[in-house]
């Protein structure tokens, strides 16, 4: 037995249970020290981006749920923001509000789903149990909305596929009388448990200075400290009519990121309960013919209505030449879509600012220098999914 | 509607009266203001930005491209370049847009400035094909290693596939080694 130093190569997935999808990274240790990390991404690649430049407007926002697999209500409402953007939409007052709902839902079932497997992944196995009890009753809303549970694309070009069911508030209502309690619990399991302490105090730690200039968004940043929150600063689909905290962590460390995930579920539900009590009565579709798909019921008895809907599905709607950006605070960061349009009924280039694929690129500075068991606490922290990382 | 006017206005004296000659045009389309500015005078601006602590223009918050072929906008030059820009201090977005010519597209990396830049500059280059000058680790990201073309290009064809792999031992592809 020789006590000598020893380097060595090590891969870590793509098939591997921590790594949330098919990340591979590929880690030089030094014993148990991480010398340097280097994620190798793009097994689900798919070329959503190619495929949206390939469909009309309307027919490309299937795909935007496919990304972000965690969180569908988001990346729809960031494409629909943006191409409303590009054609001038005006939306009525209820989407808005109940895009706002809808969106804070989808913020807490990812962060659920992101508590229930980080958990995991540093041995609190029945913590994801629980957050999947209480992600069910979310998934049970967009059934109820949209006919589906996860890929539900509810939210359209300029409005919403149909009005929001009759149980809606009752489902949501119960929703906020249920997870705070459920929250106490989950803090009870984690927050002043000591094993969780020491797996994620002080782990996977990122300077302010450093979250910003690898570009990093959504908790990741604000975990650091920065307050940046595109809903505060640039708000986007009446956002600025609620009333709301931003959580900041100080140290940017994983034990931070943690507990300014849970805030934001506290914030989120706060937002949510304004959004239901204040629920606007009004048309859930923008009335903008020729390039507002017209409401379902209407097509039956409307001779326009019916004709709008087939020159849409067939031909689509010319856009204006010109490009836009439009970004959302999504649960991961910040979720953009730029359009690039080229007159035509089709866009020319759609391109997604992914806040999984941007936030993943740090992972060497999150790991690099600190031991090899950390490398999953800071691959579960970041909070990533690989489907959006890959498109 | 004051103050953002008033941001707006001090980012643009900045470029325009250090950069005179590098800024082509500039337009807001819809609230987003870009500012098109000549390929090689990239770095030096963002380096002039960078640098600034006023401006505060430290967060790159995407690079990305966009294929004009065969379409007019072609003769300014097949490939624009967006890059996206935002200041935390000012909470103002503004993008940097240059074109590039349709063969062998080349601009100077942002990696010494940005590290955002490192990733997102390799995606651009795996999937639009526009080579980094400066990047030291420029490789491709998404795409399988053996793909050849740029998928994102307008003429590579939508439904392009290209076997990985052969059952047929006897003689295997060039591409299985």
């Amino acid at each position: 037995m020789s006590n000598t130093r020893k380097e060595m190569t090590l891969n870590m997935g793509p098939q591997h249970p921590s790594t949330h999808g098919v990340l591979r990274v590929v880690l030089e240790l030094d014993g148990e020290r991480v010398v340097k990390a280097e994620p190798v991404v793009g097994y689900l690649h798919t070329g959503i981006e190619k495929t949206m430049e390939n469909k009309l407007y309307y027919k490309a926002l299937p795909c935007t749920d496919r990304m972000d697999y965690l969180a569908p209500m988001s990346n729809n409402l960031g494409f629909c923001l943006a191409v409303e953007k590009l054609m001038e939409i005006e939306i009525p007052e209820k989407v808005k509000w109940a895009r706002v709902c809808l969106a804070e839902l989808t913020r807490i079932n990812s962060h659920l789903v992101w508590l229930g497997t980080h958990a995991l992944d540093l041995g609190a196995m029945s913590m994801l149990l629980y957050t999947f009890r209480e992600r069910e009753m979310i998934l049970d809303i967009y059934e109820a909305c949209g006919g589906q549970r996860m890929m539900t694309t509810y939210i359209r070009i300029g409005g919403l596929a149909h009005d929001l069911p009759p149980d809606f508030d009752k489902r949501v209502r119960e929703i906020i009388k249920v997870i705070p309690e459920r929250l106490v619990d989950y803090e009870n399991l984690l927050t002043r448990n000591e094993i969780f302490i020491n797996r994620t105090r002080n782990v996977a730690v990122i300077s302010a200075e450093d979250a910003i200039n690898y570009g990093l968004s959504g908790p990741m940043l604000r975990g650091s400290g920065v307050n940046h929150d595109l809903r505060k600063d640039n708000p986007y689909s009446g956002y600025e009519n609620f009333d709301f905290e931003v959580a900041l962590g100080q140290k940017g460390d994983a034990y931070d990121r943690y507990l300014l995930r849970l805030k934001e579920i506290r914030e989120s539900l706060r937002i949510i309960e304004q959004a239901i009590d204040g629920m606007p009565e009004g048309p859930y579709l923008a009335h903008v013919p020729g390039v507002v798909l017209p409401p379902k019921e209407d097509i039956l008895f409307k001779m326009e209505s019916l004709i709008f809907h087939f020159k849409i599905i067939t031909e689509g709607f010319k856009s204006p030449f010109g490009a836009v950006y439009q970004g959302i605070e999504s649960p991961k960061g910040e979720l953009g879509f730029y359009i690039s349009s080229d007159g035509s009924n089709k866009p020319n280039r759609v391109r997604v600012r992914p806040p999984s694929f941007v936030n993943l690129a740090a992972l060497p500075k999150l790991v690099e220098g600190g031991l090899f068991a950390d490398v999953v606490c800071a691959i579960g922290s970041t909070d990533i999914v690989l489907g959006e990382v890959d498109r | 509607m004051g103050q953002a006017n008033e941001i707006h206005n001090s980012f643009r004296e900045f470029l325009t009266s250090k950069f005179d000659d590098a800024i082509v045009s500039e337009d807001n389309f819809r609230g987003d203001q870009s500012f098109y500015i000549k390929p090689e005078a990239l770095l030096e601006i963002c380096q002039a930005l960078f640098n600034n602590d006023q401006l505060d223009v430290r967060y790159l918050v995407d690079i990305t491209s966009v294929d004009w072929y065969g379409h007019a906008e072609e003769a300014k030059g097949r490939f624009e370049v967006v890059y996206n820009f935002y200041s935390l201090t000012h909470k103002y977005r503004f993008f940097l847009k240059t074109r590039l010519p349709g063969d062998n597209p080349k601009i100077r990396s942002l990696t010494d400035l940005f590290a955002a830049a490192d990733w997102l500059e390799r995606e651009v280059w795996d999937m639009m094909g526009i080579e980094f000058e400066g990047h030291p680790n420029l490789k491709k990201i998404l795409t399988a290693d053996e793909l050849e073309g740029h998928p994102l290009r307008r003429d590579f064809p939508l439904t392009w596939e290209q076997p990985r792999f052969s059952w047929n031992k006897d003689d295997p592809p060039e591409v299985i080694k």
